[in-house]
């Protein structure tokens, strides 16, 4: 892409947030209601509210830890989930005895879960861990069913005719022609850990951004809660852009194929 | 070196069965260049995967170097018709040509001059790092012409290899193979339904008959080696051998459409 090209998307990237943010601005300006202050006071306390204390600052002590049972959940849902996804979508008979459930299973809200987890398991990490677990596996396993299932049969052929089996295989060949389905699984479900992450916070938590959110509207302090909603906002644009380039490395092959269909090659 | 004795195959579903390949029997010695040719509809894909051990026979013998085969035999190597499909997307050329040595247990060296030498044998030494589908489709099939080749097999099974290329590029990968075959000496089995193709790549050409299929006729091609598009197809030798084809497939199909009938 040429400078200009950089440029012009840049610019479209950053044009409809920007007029929104000064709609925003303007409008909340003079503000006097109590639950909406203008967002000139909301960005006036975010440095303080998030930044001050060095060591103690809120960004070390609720939002790290709150990435960390984010990524840890999300972590082990997608080796789960791709892991089962593989030995589902391998086997037409275990898909037939498992499918059902799955259906059943994503079906189930994953919040509602949360009290019956702060029950088994407590009010610790682990709670929070596994909620986000429970949410983020069922849209990944059953993507990458889909992509297993998907698998080219002549590719297969192939496989089997140098003698490419067992581990090599998985590597080689059904990871990869899988991997645009357990892609758009991984994406679903990093959107749905970054909601759990935030309520299983709001439930029973000592830390964490939702805690947070919620310590702040149970003390009036609403300027410092708007912050904590963009501070989650500001969370989940940077999450999906580090997806996205993750995406675009491991799917390039994939882009190319569909690129050279368009144009008719 | 590929024996085939009784083969028959019968596709079986809830309500209806297919015969597909009746009673086929025919060999390959170890170094010959043989092509199969069939009307469309004759199963000729059917009898290549029960060659290349990728599906069982519902009666009779397959044997790959005297050993029967039962799965995909080490020593061969398969180059299928769909070769949009056969590459992985994912790799470039270079990998594609070779992800079977890897598995075949090469060291790192080797599989560099192996992948090296077979892609020049193909002309394509200048993209390695391309991708399959940044290629066009007689460019695909060299490199996965260029797979086989690296694999160093005993047997070489084509499944109607150029069936989905233009026709220029098609005479270019029909002399690719006779050159490939002339200087490797590799045992090859080449299946099409180009009567024009299967007279001017083989050293023997054997006839399948309509479905259910039998085999029709074998008859060795008295050619030069050495051919040329113009001058062997010029040659009264190779109308001759043609016309012979021609006329075997079509009273093949005279039989099969009486055998329908009746």
């Amino acid at each position: 892409m040429s400078l200009g090209g950089r440029l012009r998307r840049a610019a479209e990237l950053v044009a409809l947030p920007a007029v929104l943010l000064a709609a925003w601005w303007v409008t909340s300006d003079g503000s006097e209601s109590f639950y909406f202050p203008p967002l000139r006071e909301v960005v006036g306390v975010l440095p303080e509210t998030w930044f001050a204390g060095g060591a103690d600052a809120r960004i070390v002590s609720d939002v790290l830890p709150s990435l960390a049972r984010l990524l840890t959940g999300y972590g082990l849902a997608a080796v789960v989930g791709v892991g089962a996804g593989l030995l589902i979508g391998s086997s037409p008979t275990l898909r037939a005895l498992v499918e059902p459930v799955l259906e059943v299973f994503r079906a189930v809200p994953p919040p509602a879960t949360v009290p019956l987890l702060v029950a088994v398991a407590g009010i610790d990490d682990r709670m929070k861990v596994l909620v986000i677990v429970f949410g983020c596996l069922w849209p990944i396993l059953l993507n990458t069913v889909e992509g297993v299932r998907a698998v080219d049969p002549v590719l297969a052929d192939t496989c089997r005719s140098y003698g490419i089996r067992g581990p090599g295989r998985v590597r080689s060949l059904v990871l990869r022609s899988a991997s645009p389905q357990i892609m758009t699984g991984l994406r679903q479900a990093l959107s749905v850990g970054i909601i759990l992450m935030v309520i299983s916070e709001m439930f029973a938590a000592s830390n964490g951004i939702g805690f947070t959110v919620v310590q702040f509207q149970r003390t009036f302090a609403v300027p410092q809660m708007w912050t904590g909603i963009i501070v989650l906002g500001l969370l989940g644009v940077t999450l999906a852009w580090v997806f996205r380039a993750v995406e675009t490395r491991v799917l390039r092959w994939y882009e190319g194929i569909r690129s050279a269909h368009r144009s008719g090659g | 070196m590929l024996e085939v004795r009784g083969l028959r195959k019968v596709y079986t579903s809830r309500d209806r069965t297919v015969e597909a390949l009746r009673d086929i029997t025919f060999s390959v010695a170890a170094g010959e260049l043989v092509c199969l040719v069939g009307p469309s509809g004759c199963g000729k894909t059917t009898l290549l995967k029960c060659l290349a051990g990728l599906l069982g026979p519902t009666g009779g013998e397959v044997s790959v170097e005297g050993r029967p085969v039962s799965g995909p035999p080490p020593g061969m190597a398969v180059v299928f018709q769909v070769y949009g499909r056969s590459l992985f997307p994912w790799m470039t050329v270079a990998q594609n040509v070779e992800l079977p040595l890897r598995h075949k247990g090469r060291g790192r060296a080797e599989r560099r001059r192996l992948v090296t030498a077979a892609l020049a044998d193909v002309g394509l030494s200048h993209t390695p790092d391309a991708y399959p589908w940044q290629l066009s489709g007689g460019m695909q099939q060299r490199v996965a012409i260029a797979r086989a080749l690296a694999y160093e097999p005993h047997v070489m099974l084509m499944d109607e290899p150029f069936a989905a290329v233009d026709a220029q590029t098609r005479a270019d990968l029909e002399d690719l193979i006779r050159t490939l075959w002339d200087r490797t000496g590799v045992t090859t089995l080449f299946v099409t339904h180009d009567i024009d193709e299967a007279v001017y790549l083989g050293e023997r050409v054997v006839v399948l008959s309509s479905s259910p299929t039998v085999v029709q006729d074998d008859l060795p091609v008295d050619l030069p080696r050495e051919r040329d598009q113009l001058d062997t197809r010029a040659l009264p030798r190779f109308t001759e051998l043609r016309s012979r084809v021609y006329g075997e497939i079509r009273s093949a199909q005279r039989a099969a459409s009486r055998a329908d009938g009746a």
